[in-house]
């Protein structure tokens, strides 16, 4: 009698747990094609490469600044940065956080013509038409945002656009914890006012 | 006339069919088989960081044609498999191999379905050793 109760109720019990982790797994807001970023708690990865705006001049890891910044991979041929870009130059105007941009396996022509009409929210382009730089930083889809720190060491990665939402709740804490300089620039309008509370 | 009709049709099948075999376009020289064989065996063994449920050898996407590109450079300059996987690794984590490493974190992958196996297992046991064996004969009378 005991053993008929069990296989029961073992079924229905194991019914029960997955019902829980999947409620779990589809409400935690977490997107699951998102691949964790192997580089979190490492430098970024060594890099020499054409400035965008000027191909003469090579830049390398030493011309990163030297406060936390971001680091955003962006192409013309990428439908999502399009999306993005506004953003990046309103919080570009906002606060004092440099954005590095790394132009991925576009062309140079394309990218200056973007950035002359939806504006130039970096504070240099670096331009890795072959790709190499995009794939020592992981990347798998544009546009990726990576967030550094003062010495290099990169602290998190988001993977796809970066609008009010994820700005205020992914990463103006990540900056805060790291220390950067979040005051508004003296041009930027109130309505405007970039705090994360 | 009918015959000729349904040979044209079948061949035309063959021909539509055969089509998805040619999504893989760049071909590279080697220098020897061993190479070919070794180039072919890690692009089916690594997983398209894009694309997710293709080998970077299915992926059309251009990710994993460079992807393609750097096993097909590291195979040329004498690489080994291992080198070539751990390469991939540190870039784009356990995801891209086809065969995850057994660790802690993915016990679940691993164990999961020998785990399912047996509780299967272990129920056939007891719901099989419980029922009694009726003889024909017996059945019979």
């Amino acid at each position: 009698m005991n053993k008929k109760l069990l296989i029961t109720i073992i079924p229905a019990l194991i019914f029960l747990v997955m019902v829980v982790f999947f409620w779990f797994s589809l409400n935690s807001g977490e997107d699951k094609s998102e691949l964790p970023s192997t580089l979190i708690g490492k430098p970024v990865p060594a890099f020499e490469l054409a400035s965008l705006h000027n191909p003469e001049k090579v830049l390398t890891n030493a011309d990163l600044p030297k406060m936390p910044f971001l680091l955003n991979v962006w192409a013309t041929w990428c439908v999502s940065c399009f999306v993005e870009h506004p953003y990046l130059v309103k919080f570009a105007n906002q606060v004092h956080v440099p954005i590095v941009g790394m132009n991925y396996k576009d062309t140079r022509k394309d990218a200056l013509a973007y950035l002359d009409k939806g504006g130039d929210p970096y504070v240099f382009s670096v331009a890795d038409d072959q790709g190499t730089f995009g794939i020592d930083l992981g990347v798998f889809g544009a546009p990726e945002t990576f967030i550094v720190d003062e010495k290099g060491i990169i602290h998190q990665r988001y993977v796809g656009v970066i609008d009010d939402r994820v700005w205020n709740t992914v990463i103006l804490p990540k900056l805060k914890e790291l220390n950067a300089d979040l005051r508004l620039k003296q041009d930027a309008t109130k309505n405007d006012a970039v705090t994360g509370d | 006339m009918k015959k000729y009709l349904l040979a044209l049709t079948l061949l035309f099948t063959l021909l539509l069919t055969s089509l998805p075999l040619l999504a893989v376009i760049e071909t590279y020289e080697f220098d020897n088989t061993a190479q070919e064989q070794m180039y072919y065996q890690v692009i089916n063994q690594l997983r398209c960081p894009k694309c997710q449920n293709q080998t970077i050898a299915d992926s059309d996407a251009p990710l994993s044609k460079d992807l393609r590109y750097i096993v097909y450079q590291k195979v040329m300059a004498g690489e080994s498999e291992a080198q070539i996987f751990s390469y991939m690794q540190q870039r784009y984590g356990d995801f891209v191999l086809y065969e995850p490493p057994v660790k802690p974190a993915n016990y679940f992958i691993w164990f999961a379905p020998i785990f399912v196996f047996l509780i299967i297992i272990i129920a056939l046991v007891v719901k099989v050793g419980r029922r009694k064996v009726i003889n024909d004969e017996q059945n019979e009378s």
